[in-house]
């Protein structure tokens, strides 16, 4: 197959100007279909480590949401021992968390609900300040404490003001925060675990997702039966690697 | 400056279903073709393979084969009254990118639009009335009869191998299939789909009250299938990662699977990937397209002649393109005059989603046309006499997929975190099911597409703004069919009942359906057409405009099988009438 009439005349000079879209380059095609050896782009996977994003005041903060969300109990792990802290640090250093792929020209006017975000704040500028905010209001009301070392309760009652408008950050939209790491949280718990979150599929095994199985054909036509195999990962199940 | 390549006699701007389908018609003429393809090259092996595909949060919510609003977005507001803001995340539509288009990520679902749809206007007014349709409603007849675009969508359905029931071949009811749909020549090239669960239980029901179900004509491959150009395709697996996904199995009908194979080994056919086309070159008389120039992903400027310049880009990018290349008259909601951005439209979603509390139901085993349907409220099947209201929809139970990010519906009430949430969801996902209706969304004189006046794209050109809203027509429209959709619900014995019609405005943040039409409209009258009936410019004849831009309202269907049809009409007229004298089609 590298033996492809492959005509991929670059038109054009090699100058860098790449109009923020990283690596992309104009080519040109003719006479068969192009392939290139190693071409296929699979995702990077995350592993935790040191944080790539967050302080690591930041990244207590985001686990002990994370428990808070999905908390642990008899259905699943918690959110934090999922890595949805490990995910969402991963996914703000990465093109999520710089808005690239978003359009973030001025001028930036505030709208109707209808018109969608309209803030020139990247999703990782969100965390930083949001969390930030919520950081001075936990030490502030609680003597001195921040969010990760408040009891559940207050945790949750915190959580809940965010989520309602009741709890007011001071220079930062909680509500927004919200449903924004409410959003990511879910990600993190979902998502396949190469992203660094829902950890041995948990999220999965909780409502039976099945994850990247691929091929239902053998099942399709027995209604109301359940599935019986366990998930898959875009990295396989831990059973098949080799140890040692 | 612009670096001029040599000329060719077709330019094609835009590698998605109508520009690979036309590219496939012009080299098979013998002409020289050039496309110009914003995005990268995808294929299926390097780019869908299974072990990159089922990936819900790189494909499904970070949208990874999409275009990106830092390249091209739109600015959008409700009324003509309102300041227009960027739409800086794609939400309610997604648009496509790269070789393919959306055909790449789309579900699947290969409608043709009703016989009546196709003479919207006149059909109403005879049957109801001059005074029934409302004043402020711009609804028109397309130009061209479903009798003559049949062979067209055949056409399309054999290249794509489609998995149907046929309802209608040549006059005669097929049992099964859909009675209200126009004559078939011949039945789809192959059966329909296995079906899973609840669409197997929303048949039955919407049967036992004396409705006509039948499956969705799917671009899923219910076997395998090689289509007329040696394109082999395999059997679809109910995989559950279609709808913006690229599809491993060589089942869904994409440009992948079933054009490029043969369209890349014409040695007269020359695709140039990420490069923008930025604009179509006029001569002095403003008659003639000269070509286009475009700017190549390193920055650099080139123009590229040509005799024939096919627009094949989404319904959006093509009205912009006519718009910044000051091709026509733009509209004017004012007076009403112009055509250019007049008549866009969009779809009218509403429906139920139903609680059981003893089903399994499997929501991962799908296929993005996988559904069951009815159309005995679509179009104009149903009296519209004593409802007040024109239009409809297909009323249909699907399962597409439970990919857990997105499908986590959990009965009214529930908190959306916390133990008592993962309690209900785990329940709940085995135990929703949905029932949609794909509404029509008839035009408007105040909805329409013109230029921004403040926002621009990353070359400095002004971006598209979109203006609209929904209209109490749709509103009563997608109620009623919400209310019918509720009874069926009862009758198969959900326990709980959502009942979703339309918002109070139109909003672009959730996802609703990427079926936006109009904008370059078809028709007999170059008062109220952009193109005509052949897709032809009416002011510039060697322009060709083709995709749903030139719907002249949407109808209550998906739309990429008349896209489909569409493109092979176009191009039969191109080669059997204009290569033969080029020129208008048509005379104005």
């Amino acid at each position: 197959m590298g033996q492809t009439r492959l005509a991929r005349r670059d038109l054009l000079a090699t100058t860098a100007f790449l109009l923020g879209f990283g690596s992309s380059q104009a080519r040109t095609y003719s006479g068969s279909k192009p392939w290139t050896e190693g071409a296929a782009d699979p995702v990077e996977v995350v592993r935790p480590g040191a944080w790539r994003y967050l302080t690591p005041e930041e990244a207590a903060s985001v686990g002990a949401i994370a428990d808070r969300l999905i908390p642990a109990d008899d259905l699943s792990i918690g959110g934090k021992e999922a890595g949805c802290a490990v995910f969402i640090d991963a996914q703000l250093a990465g093109t999520y968390g710089r808005a690239e792929r978003l359009y973030m020209r001025p001028p930036f006017t505030s709208g109707t609900p209808m018109q969608g975000f309209q803030s020139p704040l990247t999703p990782a500028a969100q965390y930083r300040v949001a969390l930030a905010a919520l950081d001075a209001y936990c030490r502030a009301g609680f003597v001195g404490k921040g969010f990760a070392d408040l009891g559940a309760e207050q945790q949750d009652k915190i959580l809940a003001g965010l989520e309602s408008g009741t709890v007011k950050l001071e220079g930062a939209d909680g509500r927004a925060f919200f449903e924004l790491v409410l959003q990511n949280v879910m990600e993190g718990f979902f998502a396949d675990p190469v992203y660094g979150g829902n950890k041995d599929m948990a999220g999965w095994k909780m409502i039976g997702f099945p994850g990247a199985r691929y091929d239902y054909r053998d099942h399709v036509g027995k209604h109301n039966e359940r599935y019986t195999l366990p998930p898959v990962s875009l990295a396989g199940r831990p059973e098949w690697t080799v140890k040692g | 400056m612009a670096t001029k390549l040599p000329a060719t006699d077709v330019v094609i701007i835009g590698l998605g279903w109508t520009g690979s389908i036309l590219a496939h018609e012009m080299t098979e003429a013998g002409l020289d073709v050039v496309a110009i393809e914003r995005g990268p090259w995808r294929d299926t092996a390097t780019d869908f393979s299974p072990a990159i595909a089922p990936d819900e949060l790189r494909y499904a919510i970070q949208l990874d084969l999409f275009l990106r609003p830092a390249q091209e977005t739109l600015t959008f507001r409700n009324s003509p009254t309102q300041n227009a803001l960027p739409i800086r995340a794609f939400g309610s539509f997604l648009p496509g990118n790269g070789v393919g288009g959306a055909g790449v990520h789309w579900n699947g679902q290969t409608w043709r639009f009703l016989e009546t749809d196709f003479i919207a206007r006149s059909h109403l007014t005879q049957r109801y009335g001059k005074g029934f349709l409302p004043d402020d409603m711009t609804i028109q007849d397309w130009g061209v009869s479903y009798a003559e675009l049949e062979a067209s969508y055949d056409k399309f359905e054999y290249l794509a191998g489609i998995s149907g029931k046929a309802g209608n071949i040549k006059g005669v009811r097929q049992p099964g299939g859909n009675p209200f749909e126009g004559p078939r020549s011949r039945e789809f090239p192959l059966p329909p789909l296995e079906m899973t669960y609840a669409p197997s239980l929303f048949a039955k029901a919407a049967r036992e009250m004396g409705y006509h179900p039948f499956p969705t004509p799917a671009a899923n491959a219910s076997q395998p299938y090689t289509n007329p150009l040696g394109v082999s395709m395999g059997p679809c697996t109910y995989c559950g990662f279609c709808e913006r996904f690229g599809c491993a199995n060589y089942s869904k009908a994409s440009p992948q699977t079933t054009v490029l194979p043969s369209l890349m080994r014409r040695s007269n056919f020359t695709l140039r990937t990420e490069c923008e086309v930025l604009k179509i070159n006029m001569d002095g008389t403003g008659k003639r397209a000269t070509g286009v120039t475009y700017v190549d992903a390193q920055g650099r400027e080139w123009e590229q002649p040509a005799d024939i310049v096919l627009l094949c880009a989404y319904q959006f990018h093509n009205v912009r393109m006519l718009l910044l290349s000051g091709i026509g008259t733009p509209y004017d909601p004012r007076d009403g005059t112009g055509t250019v951005g007049r008549n866009y439209a969009y779809q009218s979603g509403s429906g139920v989603t139903m609680f059981f509390d003893d089903k399994t139901f499997n929501p991962f085993i799908g296929a993005g046309a996988l559904q069951q349907v009815i159309d005995d409220f679509n179009g104009d099947n149903f009296d519209h006499g004593p409802l007040g209201f024109v239009g409809g929809g297909s009323l249909a139970a699907a399962t597409t997929g439970g990919r857990p990010i997105g499908y986590r519906a959990t009965p009214p009430g529930t908190p959306r975190w916390g133990s008592k949430w993962k309690k209900a969801a785990v329940t709940a996902y085995q135990n929703t099911a949905t029932i949609g209706n794909q509404g029509s969304s008839y035009s408007y004189r105040d909805a329409f597409l013109d230029l921004d006046p403040t926002y621009t794209d990353r070359f400095g050109r002004k971006l598209l703004r979109m203006t609209f809203d929904f209209h109490d027509n749709e509103r009563k429209m997608a109620a009623f069919a919400a209310n019918r959709a509720e009874e069926i619900a009862k009758a198969m014995g959900a326990k709980q009942i959502v009942k979703r019609g339309l918002a109070d405005h139109y909003s672009i943040v959730p996802y609703q359906s990427t079926h936006n039409t109009g904008g370059a409209v078809m028709g007999s009258d170059p008062r109220t057409s952009v193109v005509n009936r052949y897709l032809q410019s009416w002011d510039v004849s060697n322009l060709f405009v083709i995709g749903a831009s030139a719907f002249p309202q949407n109808h209550g269907y998906n739309p990429t099988g008349t896209v489909g049809a569409l493109a092979f009409w176009a191009a039969e007229a191109i080669r059997t009438q204009y290569l033969k004298n080029p020129g208008p089609l048509v005379q104005a």
